[in-house]
């Protein structure tokens, strides 16, 4: 590691944009050989774009890529691995439908289309045996793999590719910890053998257990990198929060909420959810957090009918009730209404006209003249929507406004009960303070909101209580002045409040 | 070994369900188990099985190639004009019609991956194109194949049907090393997650195109084995084809959704729907019936392969399929 060494990888004005938002802005940032360097950031901080520029995936948008210090492009991820960058992806890159074995052979370096090697196989499985994994057959298909089997999978073809640098985004989120240990052992060996690592983890003891550096982000922007042990938990968090512009929120009303509407007892999901219970009040703002996945979108899912085989009780002002489709959850008894996370594919048909889509979730409930314009005209226009005339394709306008009509779509059937996921993601802030004023006042007038965000700033500034899920549950109650970005972001990474708050 | 049976559950149940189907048919053939029996009842099978095979290779990269037929319609069109005279002009020719079918297909594959055209919608328009091309070549049915050659690939060696004997030959000497090479492996990988395979440094591009070319050889080879079988030329049989073949490979056990199957399991299906319709023929039911009856078993075959919705958990993950 002398200085006069080049950098395996290094970034320099590295900016990435897609449309008008931008995911990483005039980023400068190096990885060396023999050192293992972990990026830190919130979500949407930019940490896996990062990575996807470095592993050929995604191209930057300006600036310039340098690996041993000279100036290249990485046009795909074969050319990456050629360079012996290596990436082990959060979104796993194994093929589901082919086995194990084929999985290592795939695209493995000096394969091409023709003849498999099948040399990449005992050192695939030394790995395998190193890191518990020794019981996963190479003839089993990979989705019949768990997840954790399938991590160590990952592991072991990335290191059959004789990387220089091994990428690790998230390598081991569903690995238990003394498989984590193995698997740093095995980091810690290859550093030595001069190879740099990168890697993304949420835990922030494998970042302390394992980092030389540590590399922070936030909003797209490389905040700063230091040695690790250089600054205590509370000022590297303070690093990640940043200052912010508090007049974007309403101000909170003083009144305590109503009667409840709804109640969780116990919910549970097969696919990932675990004795979750939440009470909502009319009136109230409760906020869902937690990092991507820790099951609080299927929370919301359940609530909507969406999910088969749930455990526990739903009641809605005060009775029991079973909700199998969304058909029910939207009608006036219940009066549920779910505001997905994925505008494009599930809240809205782009194709089809503002009024068309608008009448989407009225029709067929009783009581609603779907085809009425006047019923959505007041939402619209508190939203103030922007568009030429309500027959525009919803494809046509800005991702704010479209975020604009889904919303509107569901508060036309006055639903006691609003879901939202993430409503604010990749909106800019005018929409934002827009929908945060009326979000404030459907509460005022009496609906109850269940808030699932990314942005804890929500949970701060705009809810009442949060719920913060880990791994199926809820492991942190927060309301009135526990609700602090500090608590909040050492519970989305599960850890104890004690260990935050000194440092 | 379980591993394997586990894998290959759907072309395990495809491969015991023709054996018991055959077993029925020969049965109930008045000529029973005869040289002569099994040789008609292969001819018929492989033709449509190189059609399946060759809409396999459209199906497994998550594609549909509607121009199947077209393809038999055009080399079988072309065959009945070049395949005549010497053994080496009879060798060209055949070399000259699975170009031809190589060509459209890879043609079919540069649309869809440079046009970013959706497969349904190219092979569709393609498949016009080449039933034109055919009709221009033989506007009536006609024209001849050269006999011995026909009879070499349609009768029998030493009692053991020529079909059958090509039809294994597919598989053992083409799909079997093709399945440990980078492209075997990569139509699967495109075909189940095209995301994953292409983080994994895979040509996805190049697979597809690939894919499509090979559609079109094995369309090709399906032409040109309907040649030797009638020994003449039609540009009418385009339709047939294209819907069977999609029919046959799904009752093989390959998923449309792609990435999962295997060229044995849509081979399968292909004798197996032939094998139903051979058995229709000799049940007793009156033939008006029969057509109702075929569609019922394929109705109840394909929504076997389906039943695994009704497990999923998670109701928009039906829509994902």
């Amino acid at each position: 590691m002398s200085p006069d060494q080049n950098p395996i990888v290094e970034l320099v004005g590295i900016s990435k944009h897609y449309g008008a938002t931008a995911a990483l802005e005039g980023v400068d940032f190096a990885c060396h050989a023999g050192e293992v360097h972990a990026v830190l950031g919130e979500n949407g901080a930019g940490k896996s774009t990062l990575m996807k520029l470095i592993a050929g995936v995604i191209q930057p948008t300006e600036g310039q890529v340098r690996v041993d210090g000279q100036p290249c492009t990485l046009p795909n991820p074969a050319a990456a691995v050629a360079r012996g960058l290596v990436c082990m992806f959060q979104e796993l890159s194994l093929v589901p439908d082919l086995t194990v074995l084929e999985n290592l052979m795939l695209g493995a370096p000096g394969t091409g289309l023709g003849r498999l090697r099948r040399d990449v196989v005992a050192p695939a499985r030394a790995v395998l045996a190193r890191i518990d994994g020794g019981h996963i057959r190479m003839s089993a298909r990979v989705a019949d793999l768990s997840l954790a089997e399938r991590q160590q999978v990952e592991i072991a073809k990335a290191i059959t590719r004789n990387p220089r640098l091994l990428i690790l985004d998230e390598a081991t989120s569903a690995l238990n910890a003394s498989v984590v240990d193995k698997v740093f052992a095995m980091i810690r060996e290859e550093t030595a053998r001069g190879i740099g690592v990168l890697f993304i983890s949420h835990r922030f003891h494998e970042i302390e257990a394992l980092a030389d550096k540590i590399s922070v982000f936030r909003n797209g922007r490389h905040v700063d990198t230091f040695r690790n042990g250089d600054y205590g938990y509370g000022a590297i968090i303070g690093k990640m929060v940043g200052q912010r512009i508090d007049d974007l929120f309403p101000p909170k009303r003083s009144t305590p909420p109503g009667d409840e509407v709804l109640r969780l007892d116990g919910f549970g999901w097969p696919g990932g959810i675990e004795d979750v219970s939440i009470s909502l009040r009319r009136g109230a703002i409760v906020g869902l957090g937690g990092l991507d996945g820790q099951g609080q979108s299927r929370v919301l899912q359940g609530l909507f009918g969406l999910l088969k085989g749930t455990a526990g009780e739903i009641r809605i002002g005060g009775n029991p009730v079973r909700i199998a489709t969304p058909e029910a959850a939207k009608s006036p008894e219940l009066g549920i209404a779910l505001v997905p996370e994925d505008r494009k594919t599930e809240a809205l048909i782009l194709d089809q006209s503002i009024a068309r889509n608008l009448e989407l979730a009225a029709l067929g409930v009783p009581g609603v003249a779907a085809e009425d314009p006047a019923i959505y005209q007041p939402f619209t226009d508190a939203l103030e929507l922007k568009c030429a005339s309500l027959d525009q394709p919803v494809g046509q306008l800005s991702g704010g406004n479209q975020q604009k009509v889904a919303l509107a779509k569901w508060l036309a059937l006055k639903p006691r009960c609003l879901l939202l996921a993430d409503p604010t993601r990749g909106i800019d802030v005018k929409t934002k303070t827009q929908i945060y004023r009326l979000l404030r006042q459907l509460a005022d007038q009496g609906t109850a909101i269940l808030l699932l965000s990314t942005d804890y700033e929500e949970f701060i500034h705009l809810c009442d209580e949060t719920h913060i899920f880990y791994d199926g549950r809820i492991v942190r109650h927060l309301s009135g002045d526990d609700v602090t970005a500090e608590n909040i972001l050492a519970a989305t990474m599960n850890m104890a409040v004690s260990e935050a708050s000194h440092a | 070994m379980p591993d394997f049976l586990r894998s290959n559950r759907r072309e395990t149940i495809a491969v015991a369900v023709l054996v018991l189907l055959l077993a029925l048919y020969l049965g109930t053939h008045p000529r029973g188990a005869s040289t002569y029996v099994l040789t008609i009842w292969g001819n018929q099978c492989l033709i449509l099985a190189l059609a399946a095979a060759a809409q396999f290779f459209a199906v497994i990269v998550r594609g549909i190639d509607l121009s199947v037929g077209a393809i038999m319609a055009l080399c079988n069109s072309l065959a009945s004009h070049v395949l005549g005279g010497t053994g080496i002009d009879l060798f060209f020719g055949c070399l000259l019609v699975v170009g031809a079918g190589l060509l459209a297909g890879v043609v079919n594959g540069l649309f869809i991956v440079f046009g970013r055209i959706q497969p349904i919608v190219v092979t569709l328009a393609t498949a016009s194109v080449l039933v034109g091309l055919a009709l221009i070549l033989r506007p009536t049915p006609g024209g001849a194949i050269d006999y011995d050659l026909a009879d070499a690939m349609t009768l029998d060696l030493g009692g053991v049907p020529s079909s059958l004997i090509l039809g294994a030959l597919v598989v053992v000497a083409f799909w079997l090393p093709l399945r440990r090479t980078g492209l075997g492996m990569g139509l699967y990988a495109v075909g189940s997650s095209e995301q994953a395979a292409f983080q994994s440094g895979i040509n996805v591009r190049l697979i597809r195109i690939a894919a499509f070319g090979l559609a079109g050889v094995f369309a090709a080879l399906a032409g040109l084995y309907f040649s030797f079988v009638t020994t003449t030329g039609d540009a009418g049989i385009a339709p047939n084809f294209t819907l069977n073949s999609i029919a046959a490979v799904v009752l093989g056990g390959v998923a449309l959704r792609g990435g999962v199957g295997s060229l044995i399991g849509a081979m399968a299906g292909a004798f197996i729907l032939k094998t139903i319709g051979a058995l229709m023929f000799f049940s007793g039911l009156p033939p008006l019936a029969q057509p109702f009856v075929e569609g019922l078993i394929l109705a109840g075959a394909i929504s076997i392969g389906g039943a695994d919705v009704l497990r999923v958990r998670n109701r928009l993950e039906v829509f994902g399929r």
